[in-house]
């Protein structure tokens, strides 16, 4: 900002912005809740992590990581954790035709091809994934 | 269908006040009345005192936008009708320093778009003699929707991100930006990566997404920036996995 310029308007009024701005709008809070939810993102890879690291260490620490996971609390949290996960997910997921535009030949290629191509990418990786648990 | 309709405005008279109060006016209510004519009419019938910006009535110039009942909107394109009972709240933009009523400083706005170079950009200029840059329709369609872009400034009211953050470029900026760096006669891009891969350029964007549900022309500057963010990604992978192949 230019200071001169300043000079002459000395009683300029700039508004505070308030802690619970995000109280404001419907869009700003579903904005904080999915990036506040990423927070469940990073637990659920640490979880993996460690649930890769009781699998190679055998089937004793296998086993005593499964039973913790039987227990009545963890199994509480992790339906909130399945929760937070599926909403960041799919807020997350709506938002990728606004970043990915796809141009083939003259057309752009709709947003919701864009988003399809992503559910199915996420499918596809779950049915990995439990493919690999079959394993 | 009511008679009059109550108008509440944010007013700010600096030579007398240290903070902002509302004043309430009633104006009569008509069917064909924008926000806009309701402002009008009290500034010739009721209280000359009033100050605000407007010029084309039509969408076009993008100086009259406020914050209608606390949201960013053109008030010479929003019916007074699709908000009656009221009362109707009227509000300088928000996120910028205003200067009185509901007249606000954009210079800020005005600087960050210079630095952005929006306009065309070539290595070595052209003589009038070699011919215009021609471009076909296609080329055109890849930067048309951010030409639309009338300077509102909607957008900056509607971002959370640059009422915190006074450094962030904003919307309108970037998309601007963008606007150049998709027209296929310019050959800037190099140089408002610069400006734009900044900390307080692409990268303070959070996606809100907010900018492009009130943008009044679609331009969308909510997926030019991941648009950009997308490209700067792609261009640093580039760089690590092929150093020599430049960009
Ligand atoms: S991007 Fe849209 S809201 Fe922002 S200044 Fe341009 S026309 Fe206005
Ligand atoms: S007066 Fe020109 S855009 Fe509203």
């Amino acid at each position: 900002m230019n200071p001169a310029y300043r000079r002459h308007h000395p009683k300029w009024y700039r508004a505070r912005m308030p802690i619970f701005w995000w109280f404001r709008k419907a869009a700003y809070f579903r904005f904080i809740a999915r990036e506040l939810t990423s927070v469940f993102v990073a637990y659920s890879s640490v979880l993996l992590l460690v649930q890769l690291r009781a699998v190679a260490a055998g089937p004793e620490a296998l086993a005593r990581f499964t039973a913790w996971l039987h227990l009545r609390p963890v199994v509480a949290l992790h339906v909130v954790v399945l929760l937070a996960l599926l909403f960041h997910t799919v807020t997350w997921l709506h938002l990728a035709p606004r970043a990915i535009v796809i141009r083939l030949g003259r057309r752009r290629v709709p947003d919701v091809a864009v988003l399809l191509g992503h559910y199915g990418a996420w499918l596809a990786a779950s049915g990995l994934v439990v493919w690999l648990l079959r394993l | 269908m009511p008679q009059t309709v109550t108008i509440e405005i944010r007013r700010y008279r600096p030579e007398e006040e240290a903070e902002p109060t509302w004043q309430r006016y009633e104006v009569p209510f008509w069917r064909e009345w924008m926000v806009l004519d309701a402002l009008n009419y009290i500034k010739d019938h009721v209280d000359g005192t009033l100050s605000f910006r407007w010029s084309c009535r039509m969408g076009v110039c993008g100086s009259c936008g406020m914050m209608v009942n606390g949201n960013p909107a053109l008030t010479c394109a929003t019916y007074l009708e699709t908000l009656v009972p009221g009362p109707v709240q009227v509000e300088p933009l928000r996120g910028f320093p205003v200067i009185r009523d509901l007249v606000c400083d954009l210079t800020d706005f005005i600087t960050k778009l210079q630095r952005v170079q929006p306009w065309i950009v070539r290595e070595t200029e052209g003589t009038p003699a070699q011919g215009e840059y021609r471009q076909t329709p296609d080329e055109l369609a890849a930067y048309r929707p951010y030409a639309m872009c009338i300077n509102c400034l909607l957008c900056y009211a509607a971002c959370p991100i640059y009422e915190l953050e006074p450094g962030f470029l904003g919307p309108a900026v970037i998309a601007l930006a963008q606007r150049y760096n998709l027209d296929s006669r310019d050959q800037g891009r190099e140089a408002r990566m610069d400006v734009l891969s900044e900390h307080d350029g692409i990268w303070a964007c959070t996606l809100v997404g907010e900018c492009s549900t009130v943008c009044p022309k679609h331009v969308d500057p909510a997926g030019a920036i991941q648009r950009y963010k997308l490209d700067a990604a792609v261009a640093w992978v580039k760089a690590l996995v092929l150093p020599r192949s430049g960009r």
